[in-house]
């Protein structure tokens, strides 16, 4: 009974020595999970929301194409009319074309018909711009296209 | 000058936190970007003319201040879903092989004849805003899947977005997968995605610069 009472008034304090490992799993698993963009944006990007959405396909069968507003910093010298991002630099409609031919063949032979153009573009854009594109992209025979969007519900209007 | 022998022991209580500052930078740094999006495909290049009746084509239009017209209605985005679904689920025709038996719409005959002739117009104003048309593709996108998901209800006892869900899914075996496929092109080819957006109306392609 002595031992038991001495027991319990005794403090143990609780070993921290695995608690480094513990964060280093949650810290590889997030470096393993998170796609890390190495583009810089150079123009705004707020997608529209859609919920009746597909998923896109793996990463290297997906040519991204961004349009939106330049940037702040970039509005002084290019205005505020939306701009056609390819790789990391500022394109006119024009270059699309092209940009999307040499896209496709730097893939191997194997997954070029699968390649599915993304574009990811921004939701105050005008419509104008993105017939544009489309038109371009029809030219030069890319035809799976997918606009990208955010998940989730209906925007309040 | 004497070294002092005994192991000098590194203290590990840190370690943590550095581990966990490591992690916050991470969690901070890195966005996680989306990969979901509405897939369309695009008409190849050519010009082809091809006659389909007045009947069979729903004409949508969007304006330069986003404003929906559908039929010469004016309607709000949140009713296109109903007007969609009704339109595509007439079936029309009374008789002879295109009479459409899982149809069940209001058999009107001015609109559409059944599913798989049934068109969807959608032409937008080039000053629209991108945001709006997403909306309307995406609330088409929603009465294309809703009939597709009662069908394949009734024939398989599933969902058609689920099944679809379930093709695309890494664990699925390859079976599995056959008898997915042909489950999901069936319901496909009950409601075939018709959506265009070319210029439907010769007059006023002329009028456009």
């Amino acid at each position: 009974m002595s031992t038991f009472k001495s027991h319990k008034r005794s403090n143990p304090s609780i070993s921290t020595a695995s608690l480094p490992d513990i964060v280093f799993m949650l810290l590889f698993f997030f470096m393993t999970v998170t796609t890390i963009s190495n583009k810089t944006m150079l123009v705004e990007n707020e997608l529209p929301m859609a919920s009746s959405v597909n998923q896109l396909d793996k990463k290297d069968r997906v040519i991204e194409i961004y349009v939106g507003a330049p940037k702040d910093d970039l509005a002084k010298r290019l205005g505020t009319e939306p701009r056609i991002q390819l790789n990391d630099k500022i394109a006119q409609v024009g270059d699309v074309g092209p940009y999307v031919l040499e896209e496709l063949s730097k893939k191997p032979e194997a997954i070029r018909n699968l390649v599915t153009i993304s574009l990811k573009i921004d939701k105050d854009v005008k419509v104008g711009v993105v017939s544009d594109i489309k038109e371009q992209l029809q030219k030069v025979n890319a035809l799976k296209v997918n606009y990208t969007t955010y998940q989730g519900g209906d925007p309040l209007p | 000058m004497r070294r002092t022998r005994e192991n000098p022991e590194v203290h590990a209580g840190s370690m943590a936190d550095i581990a966990f500052l490591l992690l916050i930078f991470f969690l901070v740094t890195t966005t996680i970007q989306t990969d979901v999006g509405l897939d369309r495909k695009l008409p190849p290049d050519v010009e082809d003319h091809i006659n389909i009746h007045e009947r069979n084509i729903l004409r949508i239009s969007l304006n330069r201040n986003d404003e929906l017209m559908v039929e010469n209605e004016v309607l709000t985005i949140g009713q296109l879903k109903l007007v969609a679904m009704k339109f595509l689920d007439n079936g029309g025709e009374s008789v002879n092989e295109r009479y459409c038996d899982y149809c069940q719409g209001n058999r009107n005959p001015t609109s559409s004849d059944n599913p798989q002739e049934a068109i969807i117009s959608f032409s937008s104003d080039r000053s629209a805003s991108y945001g709006m048309y997403v909306r309307v593709q995406d609330e088409l996108a929603k009465s294309y899947h809703e009939l597709r998901n009662r069908e394949a209800q009734r024939l398989f006892g599933q969902d058609y977005v689920d099944m679809e869900k379930r093709y695309y899914a890494p664990e699925t075996s390859d079976e599995v997968k056959r008898e997915l496929k042909s489950r999901i092109e069936s319901v496909r080819e009950m409601f075939p995605m018709n959506i265009s957006e070319a210029e439907l109306n010769v007059s006023s392609k002329n009028q456009t610069p």
